[in-house]
């Protein structure tokens, strides 16, 4: 018995909205006073999150000093005043740097090891552990013996380079070479991340792909470029974004290797917000700094996160 | 290795150890700087003839770094005990409720990732000194769970739905209400994923920086991360006791690490793979 029904109007008209695709489950069994379980964490992100925003935007609009209770309204003075700083450029141009460095260095390093370390057999688990574990060390401990490295007397580089006679740098205290090293020891703290996330996305390569690419005749090189790389697409998407995002909050290492100077050369937007706030007494001028880092935040995400993912290749 | 050769073999084998070495090598400067006397002033890849103590008793008397390890331990635990409850709590009816409101909370919860902590420093810090906040454990606890707590709600709201809803159906049929489900039914099935979220939370609070250093300035409150910094840049002079400082304050962690390296790396992946 075939049915036959005359399409009513309403069949093609679906509502979508922004967060969903789907249309709504609601069950009964699963009542709505299920709902009260999320409260208390929507209060801690209420008070904690979500207020500290709200009241950091109005505080950016005040002269504020931090300390006394005169502030008064100036409007966006200090996002205008915020345009002419050399020191804030300085800041911004290096969190790029710090952001867009330490990624280029850790997907090229990143998916090196984690291709090497795919086809070796052996020690790649003990391999694997090693260049992971700066990851789970505090920057902090890092950054204090990355000192000790980069440090101009009786510093480990500056008494290699003498043993070829050659002349002792100033790693830390000249701009470029302290925002260089900034980007390396950042980079090779985290690299264990981008390599654990790549060797991830290799293992789920189906071993039959290479071998039928093998059959045909296709070169290692080959089959990686046609194979690997485009199912690696979502581990790329996951290790940018994390990299990206992760740079351009970077504040530990820099605070411990030069802690923004020398002058305000190597400040990252982070650093130069807790300067600004405790150090100057311009707690209205810190908030502005404070959302701006928050909208570059946002708006790198946002664009990432659609360049990324357009084109996924499903196995 | 199959189809390689012995030569590109060795070339790749010389790589990835001299990687490996490049990352061993600032704990082996760290460990020989701070087992030297300040008046030695050999290179830091000379290894010292004799262990010398001085250093690390240095870092435990005038650094109280000793005091540092119990306040973050402290600290750590509670807000990772924290995160795990609250975060399965409030993923559970994200996760089973899915309604267009809780998709707009569950959409509002996982934007809060996007928050770099130290873009509302200002705010904070004016609320937390509102609240008394400042310089005690609880208050540096409070900014731990929030901060966390999102991507908590994250992984354990895509792990529940990928568990079955029969079971907790069932359960609600023959009459047990919604905490009974929660706890009799639902937790037990969390294990890996409550692994995940508790060595994510737990390493990240352990080394947390940017906040801890402003939001605790006493020695009595201070944890590990603000305590080894505030030596190193106090005693500027006197690396060799900054040294020792950083490798007791890692104890902890490499010790957690050796034992549990499987799953801190599992867990990592699970918790960046979103």
């Amino acid at each position: 018995m075939t049915v036959t029904r005359t399409p009513r109007p309403t069949d093609t008209v679906s509502v979508v909205t922004p967060w969903s695709r789907r249309r709504p489950r609601t069950s009964s069994i699963f009542p709505r006073r299920l709902n009260w379980f999320y409260v208390p964490a929507l209060v801690l992100f209420a008070v904690f999150s979500i207020y500290p925003l709200i009241s950091g935007v109005s505080l950016s609009l005040t002269n504020w000093n931090g300390y006394s209770r005169g502030k008064a309204f100036v409007g966006v003075d200090n996002y205008l005043r915020l345009l002419d700083d050399d020191v804030f450029r300085t800041a911004l141009v290096n969190t790029l740097i710090y952001g867009v460095g330490s990624t280029i260095i850790q997907q090229v390093l990143g998916l090196g090891l984690a291709v090497v370390l795919d086809r070796v057999v052996r020690g790649a688990s003990l391999l694997r552990a090693v260049i992971y574990l700066p990851v789970m060390v505090s920057p902090v401990v890092l950054g204090t013996m990355y000192y000790l490295i980069f440090r101009y007397n009786n510093g480990a580089l500056n008494d290699l380079r003498a043993l070829f006679g050659a002349q002792q740098v100033a790693w830390l205290s000249d701009a470029t070479v302290g925002i260089t090293v900034i980007v390396v020891v950042n980079s090779l703290q985290f690299v264990g991340i981008s390599m654990v996330i790549y060797l991830a996305g290799l293992q789920g390569v189906p071993t039959e792909y290479y071998e039928a690419a093998q059959l045909d005749g296709a070169t290692w090189w080959q089959s990686f470029r046609s194979i690997a790389l485009p199912l690696l697409q979502p581990a790329f998407a996951t290790s940018i974004v994390l990299n990206l995002i992760g740079g351009l909050k970077l504040f530990d290492v820099v605070q411990v290797l030069t802690g923004g100077g020398p002058g305000h050369s190597t400040h990252s937007v982070s650093t130069l917000i807790g300067e600004t706030y405790f150090s100057n007494q311009a707690a209205g001028y810190s908030a502005a700094i404070g959302v701006v880092l928050f909208v570059l935040i946002v708006a790198v995400t946002f664009v990432l996160n659609a360049l990324l993912n357009r084109k996924r290749v499903e196995l | 290795m199959k189809n390689v050769s012995t030569p590109s073999k060795a070339l790749i084998y010389a790589g990835l150890g001299f990687i490996a070495l490049l990352q061993l090598l600032p704990f082996y400067f760290g460990l020989t700087t701070a087992s030297k006397p300040k008046t030695d002033l050999t290179s830091p890849w000379v290894f010292p003839g004799q262990i010398h103590w001085a250093n690390f008793q240095t870092a435990m008397q005038q650094g109280n770094i000793l005091q540092a390890i119990g306040n973050s331990a402290l600290v750590t635990l509670v807000s990772t005990v924290l995160v795990c409850v609250l975060g399965a709590f409030t993923a559970y009816p994200l996760a089973r409720r899915i309604t267009r409101g809780n998709q707009l909370v569950y959409a509002c919860i996982i934007s809060l990732i996007m928050i770099p902590p130290l873009s509302v420093l200002v705010p904070l810090y004016t609320l937390m000194k509102d609240l008394g906040g400042l310089n005690t454990h609880w208050g540096i606890i409070v900014l731990m769970v929030t901060g966390n707590l999102p991507l908590a709600v994250f992984l354990y709201t895509a792990f529940m739905r990928s568990l079955p809803v029969s079971i907790e159906e069932a359960a609600t049929v023959d009459g047990a209400g919604p905490l009974q489900v929660l706890f009799r039914i639902v937790f037990p099935m969390l294990r890996p994923v409550t692994a995940t979220v508790a060595i994510l939370a737990g390493v990240g609070i352990w080394n947390e920086f940017a906040l801890s250093t402003y939001f605790l300035r006493t020695d009595e409150t201070r944890t590990i991360a603000p305590a080894v910094a505030g030596f190193f840049a106090s005693q500027g002079s006197n690396p060799g006791a900054a040294a020792a400082a950083s490798l007791l304050s890692v104890v902890p962690v490499l010790l957690a690490y050796l034992f549990l390296q499987r799953s801190f790396i599992k867990g990592m992946v699970a918790g960046s793979l979103k």
